[in-house]
């Protein structure tokens, strides 16, 4: 493999107008040679299917590969809060540079300065489109389209269809797929999952995938793949993500060849579910948008047992109001997650496990109304109802911090091209946008943003370069040698014959990444970490029993091979987590904090993106910088008291 | 549209239960899809329901004595006369109703094969409904019952075939002769409740059919149908009723 | 708490399929309807049985992948709930519970209580999309709409897609979830432009796989998010018009 260089093909120019020249230096394909490019999408989420669509409606030949029964189920359909664009409609001093600002601020300035004032340009012109296809946005009496603000900004940016907005901006992508599909643009194979990128001289060329209904594994091959496959929250077994989501896909690009970048930074949502008891499959987020009426508390003692409307207000502390009194409960999410966190560990959680704060919407109510409340919030009091049998219009919801998001992913450059050429990776499954923390309804727009936006665009740049090559045969040798993979590590899940079902292995892992490479990291921590994943994977791979054949659907063996990559990547987690002395964003190291509990950034020897090489299966990946240049918003410490 | 070859093994999995025809002329074409089944369905069902109301208010006049009634069955023969010839509406009548009948047991018949092709293996587990009520489950039922009684009927009061005492034009004297029969007075009480069973359904869906429904005025569609069933229920099997006991002799 | 469950299994689409009677110990009240089925599937996996196979993913209502009968009532006994969200609190203790996979032609079963949902992906590829292609949208707040009709097009909206409607009901049918998918973008002034074209084809692709409605309401009683069936009346009133409006534009060569 050719030695790896890192360049991240940042245009020249004021940070205004980079996206527009770049647009304009890029190379073009015309549109009957569209016709003869194969590109094939992984992953039908907001990225994928509005990829997917908007190369299709261009002319490129797609096929695309879920392993979901349809489209429409990817992840991105549980977001619930909202999606943000500096539209200003609120007339609020709203900007595409101060969501710029926003952004480059709230991920702790450890993203890349042009990627997300380019995200910022194109927020704008995603509600556009949305609002065309159909999406349902909320409106006010007027007709026009309503806003709510969201945590750590002081605009109200936010667009949003009741607290489904994942849903309806999914099933807008979704149906412009749809739409692609009937006209025959797009070759669509839903359950079927990637297990293998297939690279030739370099460059990735197909993957190899397994149809979810035979066991058929088969190889495909095209002029470029793009990868939406999502993040990894699920490393933590319990976390918001839904139970499929896996890092496979990435992972296995990752080995072929893929830097993978800061897979240290994680998000810890703050508003979720406390976990009710050990049977835990997942956690239940309740959107941020909540914090927005909702006020966070604990009682002032921890020995303190009266139910929460016994508590007088002398006896309840508003931590977040007294400790960040400029921005209160809408500091951002891993501020708020941590403080929570403090609460708990000092006793002061609520709840019968103790494992939770209030979000208590009584004086929301007391001021609005309970119809106002029930307008804004309906659907998740609702599930919230659902899940505890608690009426949060009466009592006070109880909240705890959950793995939400990972900013990591593969590590690529302005065009979102990973360093292995042709390899895309788009949406959550990048690193780009959002540097070591992510800001409420920011997801969405870079999902979108990537998808219809940028991709389709920077794609074009990279086939043209291509024009005359027709797709590598699948008779390569390349492609032979891929399948076999996949069909010996198939065969060796469902012959080791063990004990432990792969669910079970995922949960012990998970308790170790959670425990170890949470909210809170320790050097000792990380170092238990890199002994107890590698000691738990041996085991995994002497004890674990998948039932059955791989003939027909089997949800043990699709679970083993992903818990599998979770184990390699947790323990890159550790290793990255472990090199990043300092702390930022989602990744805060004990070690490293002010006197009063805030998060310190090392910005002299830090400001870096780190990336890692896969070296093989028995030495650690070696670490590649991309050092970030703040030439627009200044390096600063984080504030928001 | 159908694709002729699958795309995937999902799509192999799963064939049509039912093809799209060459469509046919204009407004015939509705009535080839089985949501304009429904519709023909729902408008025939007015139909009925029109003459089905009209029917049981003209026969009180039972109860105002064997004139009234038998004047009243001459006088059907002449509505409008002289401007067109005399039992000339009650045939153009006769023939709207027989094509209604044609047509609301035809999409019926046609819905039901369609729906049992789209449902072919029942659940093995007990099936506990939630809002299907018993009308609405029987209408596959009801239906031929009362079809078969609507022959009965023509044979028993307007032919004659089945009512050894009839005497063409005695309408009063040839329906009390047959409702003193206790059967058919019997058959006539079962095919009544039949009726109103299958109008308490009809009568409540053909809103939804035809589309004007409007939740305003939603509620009000189940008042309007459990009130005409229940007057239509209530007006024929008192005439049966009456006879029997005898009220009406 | 403690249930029998009975759970369908089928080794395969061509398998005839019989219910296995399972003990489910020590359940808290807390515990999702499928985190029981985890806890059978890993007692399961103990004793050497394959597990029992079921869509799942979310866990949280949204992404419409779960779905089962439950005592005999699509998606169990709470109203408004997919059996991802559905609580152990909503059962009795000791008691025994029958899981069966939806049926309808159209949804042929896959394994256990897995079924292949794709003919809905079918009725959304004949129409259910306003065409506009990315990059040729307006400026979004140009076409106010009213807030009524926005919140009418997104109670449609809402539909998760998980096929209860057509596992509820007696005939089949789909005429919820085409309803949903089709008057949530023809109540919208976006979707006006090919509102009758959509609809027609819609509603014809659904009758090649589905029953057809006669009003049952099991539906809409189903429905893990409440939609109502008044937008299968509108449906209905639309593909009239549609078979009218389409045919006209046609004779006057207007032909979309």
């Amino acid at each position: 493999m050719s030695p790896v260089t890192l360049d991240s093909r940042i245009p020249d120019g004021p940070i205004e107008d980079k996206w527009e020249s770049h647009r304009f230096n890029m190379r073009l394909v015309n549109p009957a040679n569209k016709r003869r490019f194969d590109v094939i999408v992984i992953g039908t989420g907001l990225a994928g299917a509005s990829a997917a669509a908007t190369m299709a409606e261009l002319g490129y030949r797609v096929k695309v590969f879920t392993f979901h029964d349809s489209p429409r189920r990817a992840h991105s359909i549980a977001a619930q809060g909202g999606i943000n664009a500096a539209k200003n409609y609120q007339n609020d001093g709203d900007s595409p540079y101060r969501l710029f600002y926003d952004t480059v601020k709230g991920g702790d300035f450890r993203s890349r300065e042009a990627n997300v004032y380019r995200l910022a340009q194109v927020s704008v012109d995603i509600i556009d489109q949305c609002v065309a296809q159909g999406v349902p946005f909320a409106r006010e009496y007027g007709g026009m389209l309503e806003n709510r603000s969201f945590g750590g900004v002081q605009v109200s940016r936010t667009f949003y269809a009741r607290g489904q907005t994942g849903q309806q901006l999914l099933l807008g992508a979704y149906q412009a797929l749809m739409r692609q599909v009937s006209l025959g643009a797009v070759e669509l194979h839903p359950r079927t999952e990637m297990l293998d990128l297939v690279t030739v001289d370099g460059s990735a060329r197909g993957v190899v995938v397994r149809d979810l209904l035979t066991g058929e594994i088969s190889s495909h091959a095209a002029h470029a793949v793009v990868l939406a496959t999502g993040g990894y929250g699920n490393v933590y077994y319990l976390s918001t993500n839904a139970k499929k989501s896996n890092a496979t896909a990435i992972w296995r690009a990752h080995k072929k060849g893929a830097l993978f970048a800061n897979p240290c930074y994680t998000q810890i949502h703050p508003t979720c579910i406390p976990a009710s008891d050990e049977f835990q499959s997942k956690l239940t987020l309740m959107s941020e948008s909540l914090r927005n009426d909702g006020r966070i508390w604990v009682p002032r003692d921890s020995a303190d047992t009266r139910p929460a409307h016994a508590i007088p207000e002398e006896d309840r502390d508003y931590y977040l109001e007294r400790q960040y009194p400029s921005f209160g409960n809408l500091v951002p999410r891993d501020v708020a997650s941590r403080a929570a966190k403090r609460q708990v560990d000092t006793g002061r959680g609520v709840g019968p496990k103790k494992n939770g704060v209030y979000l208590d919407f009584a004086d929301a109510i007391d001021r609005l109304g309970r119809e106002v409340i029930e307008e804004r919030y309906g659907n998740l009091f609702e599930m919230y109802e659902r899940i505890t049998g608690e009426d949060p219009y009466v009592l006070p919801m109880r909240i705890y911090p959950a793995s939400h998001y990972t900013m990591g992913g593969l590590w690529v450059d302005y065009n979102l091209m990973s360093n292995v050429p042709g390899l895309f990776v788009i949406g959550e499954a990048n690193f780009s946008d959002h540097g070591a923390n992510r800001l409420g309804a920011s997801a969405l727009m870079q999902g979108l943003a990537d998808g219809y936006f940028v991709l389709p665009y920077t794609i074009g740049d990279y086939l043209a370069g291509l024009l005359g090559q027709p797709p590598v045969s699948t008779s390569h040798p390349a492609f032979s040698e891929a399948q076999q993979g996949v069909e010996d590590q198939v065969r060796q899940f469902l012959s080791i014959g063990g004990t432990r079902s792969p669910d079970d292995f995922h949960r012990e892992l998970g308790k170790i990444v959670w425990d170890d490479i949470g909210m809170e990291r320790t050097r000792e921590g990380l170092e238990q970490a890199l002994r107890d994943i590698p000691a738990l994977k041996a085991e995994f791979y002497r004890d674990l029993r998948v039932l059955g054949t791989g003939e027909t659907v089997n949800d043990s063996l699709e679970k083993a091979a992903r818990v599998a990559d979770f184990f390699e990547l947790a323990e890159l987690m550790a290793r990255d987590a472990l090199h990043r002395e300092e702390s930022c964003g989602g990744h805060f190291r004990v070690e490293h904090q002010s006197a009063d509990g805030e998060a310190q950034r090392d910005d002299e020897h830090f400001s870096y993106v780190g990336a890692w090489e896969w070296t093989g299966r028995d030495s650690p990946q070696t670490l590649h910088r991309e050092h970030l240049e703040f030439e627009n918003v200044h390096l600063a410490t984080r504030s928001y008291r | 549209m159908a694709q002729v070859t699958p795309r995937s093994s999902v799509e192999a999995a799963v064939r049509p239960i039912h093809q799209k025809g060459r469509p046919w002329p204009w407004p015939a074409s509705l009535y080839q899809t089985y949501t304009g089944k429904k519709w023909a369905m729902a408008i025939t069902g007015v139909i009925g329901l029109i003459f089905i109301g009209g029917h049981m208010f003209g026969n009180l006049k039972l109860y105002l004595g064997a004139a009234e009634i038998d004047a009243y069955a001459v006088g059907l023969r002449e509505v409008a006369y002289p401007l067109v010839p005399k039992g000339f509406l009650l045939w153009l009548t006769r023939i709207l109703l027989v094509a209604a009948l044609a047509i609301h047991v035809h999409s019926a018949w046609s819905i039901l094969a369609h729906n049992r092709r789209a449902r072919p293996v029942k659940y093995a587990g007990k099936r506990d409904y939630i809002a299907a009520d018993w009308a609405s489950r029987t209408m596959q039922w009801t239906g031929p019952i009362i079809l078969l009684f609507i022959a009965f009927h023509l044979a028993d009061l307007t032919w004659g075939w089945v009512n050894p005492e009839f005497v063409h034009g005695d309408v009063y004297a040839n329906t009390i002769a047959s409702f003193q029969r206790i059967p058919v007075a019997g058959l006539y009480i079962v095919a009544n409740l039949a009726l109103g069973v299958h109008i308490y359904h009809g009568a409540w869906s053909l809103f939804q059919s035809l589309g004007v429904n409007n939740p305003q005025y939603n509620a009000l569609r189940r008042l309007f149908a459990v009130g005409f069933a229940l007057a239509i229920v209530a007006g024929n099997i008192s005439f049966p009723l009456a006879a029997t006991i005898g009220i009406l002799e | 708490m403690k249930f029998t469950l009975q759970v369908w299994r089928q080794a395969g689409p061509d398998d005839r399929g019989h219910f296995e009677t399972y003990e489910a110990q020590d359940v808290s009240d807390e515990m999702s309807f499928l985190e029981v089925l985890d806890v059978v599937n890993e007692d399961l996996i103990r004793e050497g049985k394959e597990p029992i196979q079921f869509d799942h993913d979310c866990r949280e209502g949204i992404c419409g992948s779960c779905g089962m009968m439950i005592n005999g009532q699509p998606h169990g006994p709470q109203r408004g709930t997919a059996t991802c969200q559905l609580h152990m609190r909503k059962f009795k203790d000791g008691e025994t519970i029958v899981v069966e996979p939806w049926r309808a032609a159209s949804f042929p079963i896959v394994r256990d209580l897995v079924v292949n949902r794709s003919a809905f992906d079918r009725i959304v590829e004949a129409g259910g999309y306003i065409s506009v292609n990315t990059g040729s949208a307006v400026e979004a707040n140009m076409l106010p709409v009213p807030k009524s009709v926005s919140d009418a097009a997104m109670d449609a909206a809402a539909c998760i897609g998980c096929g209860a409607c057509v596992a509820a009901c007696p005939n089949g049918a789909a005429q919820l979830f085409t309803a949903a998918k089709a008057q949530h973008l023809n109540l919208l002034p976006q979707g006006q432009a090919e509102r009758w074209t959509r609809t027609e084809a819609m509603v014809e692709t659904m009758e090649e796989y589905f029953g057809s409605c006669t009003m049952h309401r099991e539906c809409e009683a189903a429905c893990p998010k409440n939609i109502s069936i008044d937008f299968i009346a509108y449906l209905n009133r639309d593909y009239v018009k549609a078979k009218t409006v389409n045919r006209n534009l046609t004779g006057q060569g207007l032909s979309q």
